[in-house]
């Protein structure tokens, strides 16, 4: 681990996916003279953007009104949303995602040319834009490839950022990153910083994210005293093929897919989600109703049918079937061709013949680094956007769709306001920040490479305890007993991770080494999201207490934030509010007719 | 109870630290009918060897980093099974063609800078202005370039090609077809500048036909397909420019 470099830029971004490549074009494109850094843990056409299927939210078409895309969002989070932050994104989706059409994403396209859109759960109407089945990959790359266009955005692929650097008043200023070629520690330096490094369904053993979704930058921010807020939300996805945990996308329901148990019942009309139409009816598939219900719902019906022994028991847990026949090869091969290819590769069954089996899986964590409407945390200078922030658009449930949508929409927004921060807070001292990153170095070469360190435990023995205490303590329904149970085990595998011992301690392409401080991230993320679960008493949206079975807006229509103690201790949790500003709390009702009747009220509360 | 069936993987090993010179290591993993190369190689870095070093990430075949040389072919090691190679042993190599950073790691360096050399973005004056909605584009133009936009940057097709390994004017079959993937594209002004890099010297003109890359291919893009259309625009371009200078035209 040998002493780095220091680098100094205008802006340090941290994550090169979605909302990082957007907020490097959105600085580098307005100030010229900027230097952006953008520094990624992998090569940025690698990050977890690229495994979205379904497509981005935004009205775009005349049938469609920003109002109805708003209440959707805030019926769908549960009413746990800021509704200030919706109607920022709601109204900035639009020219946010014609912009990245005239940056040559491949939407799939109307015969007059204008871009398609497809259903999508918990939202009134069509306004899901596609490319085919690939959306996020098209968009990811879309964006990487237009970020080639400016000299001013300066890479640091494979990059792996390990701690903020904060200047002597308190501002943010850089981060100390591991080069992977060499192992040196480097300190990249600017005058603001923006974490954009995605979620952490790593967490959890059964998961659509890739290895990379470890929570880096969510446990970087809460090492620096950074609240993280609504951890207790995390969103399972319906529909992941059992074993894997990979994604059939949302779109395949859009399509007309429907959802039966072993009986070949559309069992989802038992729970209150509306009425099952025949698959040839030509209302199906329904908005806002059935299996384009949103995602907690459709998650929690399904662990409903299987206590009542309605599933299917397979060598990988229970599943259900997603049904796709009726609609045919053409169409399978037309709009959702990856769902094909997926299905025969890793199901080992053609979906225009056969259901594919499939079950919920952990899919996105609504909570994430606590930020205001500007993107901005509670550290000067420190922004942060995408998955890894939590503004709160997306509350006790995000609607799928819109988290691709909010890459950009949040992601060039924390661009300008920290490319603003940058300009009106120009001075630091660079010798004291490279002293930390320098300790940094220090810091991670005694905890990993000391020769005293020998005969502890492995990564994996840790990781896999860790995910055996989540999935059972705070998984689709808990209670305080199993929540306990997760704390009390992510605590003591907080201690024990000081007896994890590396095979490898060499300096080039330490990969054990990455795994080991991913562990790390993983367990600070566990920490926040079991003690804010055990404190919700109450159900909303993803988090269901089989002990608090209802919504609580007395208590608890509110924002919690995690603090992290220094010393060890359990985090501190606080509350903040929600902003109110012109739906209030109501029911949150699905099936026929059930969105937005009349207009909202005006009143602010 | 049958004792657990296991296999056998033979890794190349390379560490720049610590190695004169390459090696294979052999492993014996577990056998499960539902588990792919890249399974195996995980179970050996967390429970027999945490310095075998590898990339990966979404394990669903398009984030395009575990690209290696599975039995001396290219392969995304998340989308090969064991199952199709059991029970005889698995060799696995780091992609050829590439210089190896750590074991199964090769340097992307010169293929990053190639992508970047075919201007893989649209070139047009009012690309930034999003007052006018939509650029249309119909169903149809999208279908002439959709293709050569799957390319997930997984570098088999580097690895196959006879020419990427020994020509480094060549740009390669994932740059050139994505730099035709842009110069297809309806909504794009920037074909000019874009041949203004791909005619010069091997940077196109390297490539033999061979069509291994289009073989390769984990998407069925068909980079063959797009330099052969390239070359041809490019040989009218070239005798534009160079056989018949301004002026000199009937």
């Amino acid at each position: 681990m040998a002493h780095g470099t220091t680098h100094e830029h205008d802006v340090v971004i941290v994550g090169g996916g979605g909302a990082g490549l957007r907020a490097s074009i959105a600085i580098a494109q307005e100030n010229p003279g900027f230097s952006v850094a953008c520094v990624s843990k992998v090569y940025p056409m690698r990050s977890h953007t690229v495994t979205a299927e379904g497509g981005a939210a935004a009205k775009i078409k005349p049938n469609d009104s920003l109002e109805d895309h708003i209440y959707d969002t805030i019926s769908g989070a549960d009413w746990l949303a800021d509704q200030d932050a919706v109607e920022y994104f709601v109204n900035q989706a639009p020219s946010e995602m014609i912009q990245l059409e005239h940056w040559g994403c491949p939407w799939s396209r109307e015969p007059d040319g204008s871009v398609a859109v497809r259903p999508f759960g918990g939202m009134k109407i069509e306004r899901t834009w596609f490319a085919a089945d690939k959306t996020g990959f098209h968009m990811l790359h879309s964006l990487f490839q237009t970020t080639l266009k400016y000299g001013n955005i300066v890479r640091y692929d494979e990059h792996f950022a390990t701690r903020l650097l904060i200047d002597g008043n308190g501002r943010c200023r850089g981060c100390a990153a591991i080069e992977l070629r060499t192992g040196s520690v480097r300190a990249i330096l600017g005058k603001a910083v923006i974490i954009c490094t995605g979620g952490a369904g790593r967490v959890f053993p059964f998961t659509t994210n890739g290895s990379i979704k470890t929570g880096d930058g969510m446990a970087m921010a809460y090492r620096a005293g950074v609240a993280l807020k609504d951890m207790e939300f995390i969103q399972y996805h319906p529909t992941g093929l059992p074993g894997t945990g990979i994604l059939i996308t949302e779109a395949s329901r859009g399509e007309g897919g429907i959802l039966v148990n072993k009986d070949g019942h559309r069992y989802l009309q038992d729970y209150e989600l509306g009425e099952a139409l025949d698959v040839s009816d030509p209302r199906h598939p329904q908005k806002r109703a059935m299996e384009l219900g949103p995602r907690d719902r459709l998650s929690q019906c399904f662990i409903k049918e299987m206590w009542a022994g309605r599933t299917i028991e397979t060598k990988d847990g229970h599943v259900v079937h997603l049904d796709l026949r009726h609609l045919g090869a053409a169409k399978i091969d037309r709009k959702i061709p990856f769902v094909r290819e997926l299905s025969r590769n890793y199901a080992g069954i053609d979906p225009v013949h056969k259901p594919i089996p499939v079950r919920p899986v952990v899919h996105y964590v609504m909570g994430g680094i606590d930020v205001d409407s500007d993107s901005a945390t509670s550290v000067p200078g420190l922004y942060a956007a995408g998955e890894c922030a939590c503004v709160s658009i997306n509350g006790a449930n995000r609607l799928g769709s819109n988290s691709l949508t909010e890459l950009l929409v949040f992601g060039a927004q924390a661009g300008r306001h920290a490319a603003r921060f940058a300009m009106d807070n120009p001075d630091y001292d660079v010798s004291d920040l490279e002293a930390q990153a320098e300790a940094e170095g220090a810091r991670i070469r005694r905890a990993w490479f000391d020769a005293s360190r020998r005969d502890g435990e492995r990564i994996v023995a840790l990781r896999s305890e860790l995910h055996d205490a989540m999935e059972e303590g705070a998984g689709i329904y808990r209670d305080a007993e199993s929540l306990q149970a997760a704390c009390e085990t992510v605590a003591d595998l907080r201690d024990r991770y000081r007896n994890v011992v590396l095979d490898d301690r060499t300096n080039s392409f330490n990969t054990e080494l990455t795994a080991a401080l991913e562990l790390g991230s993983l367990l600070d993320v566990a920490e926040a999201m079991a003690h804010s679960a055990i404190r919700r008493t109450e159900s909303r949206g993803s988090h269901q207490r089989l002990d608090h079975a209802e919504r609580n807006d007395d208590d608890f229509l509110a924002h919690s934030l995690a603090y992290r103690q220094p010393d060890g201790s359990p985090p501190r949790i606080e509350y903040g509010p929600v902003t109110i500003t012109k739906w209030p709390p109501g029911a949150r009702t699905y099936g026929a007719g059930s969105g937005l009747k009349k207009k909202p009220t005006g009143q602010a509360t | 109870m049958a004792a657990e069936l296991t296999m056998t993987l033979e890794v190349f090993r390379y560490h720049p630290e610590t190695d004169a010179g390459p090696r294979f290591q052999a492993f014996e993993v577990p056998y499960d009918e539902d588990w792919v190369v890249l399974d195996a190689i995980n179970w050996i870095k967390d429970h027999v060897d945490g310095s075998l070093t590898h990339r990966w990430s979404c394990r669903m075949g398009v984030c395009g980093s575990c690209g290696m040389m599975v039995n001396g072919e290219p392969k995304l090691t998340c989308a090969a099974f064991l199952k199709d190679y059991f029970p005889r042993p698995i060799k696995v190599e780091p992609l050829v063609n590439f210089p190896v950073e750590r074991d199964l790691v090769v340097s992307m360096d010169g293929f990053m800078e190639k992508l970047q050399a075919v201007k893989p973005y649209i070139i047009r004056d009012d690309v930034d202005d999003t007052s006018g909605g939509e650029y249309l584009q119909s169903p149809a133009e999208l279908a002439r370039y959709k293709q050569y936009s799957m390319c997930i940057n997984c570098m088999l097709c580097y690895a196959a090609c006879p020419v990427a390994g020994h020509e480094d004017e060549f740009l390669g079959p994932a740059a050139l077809a994505l730099g035709h993937r842009y110069n297809k594209d309806s909504r794009d002004r920037g074909q000019a500048e874009r041949l203004d890099v791909m005619l010069v010297g091997e940077a196109i003109w390297g490539c033999t036909f061979v069509g291994e890359c289009t073989v390769v291919c984990p998407k069925h893009v068909d980079p063959a397909g797009a330099i052969q259309q390239a070359k041809a625009v490019g040989a009218q371009e070239f005798f534009k420019r160079f056989v018949m200078p301004k002026g000199t035209g009937a």
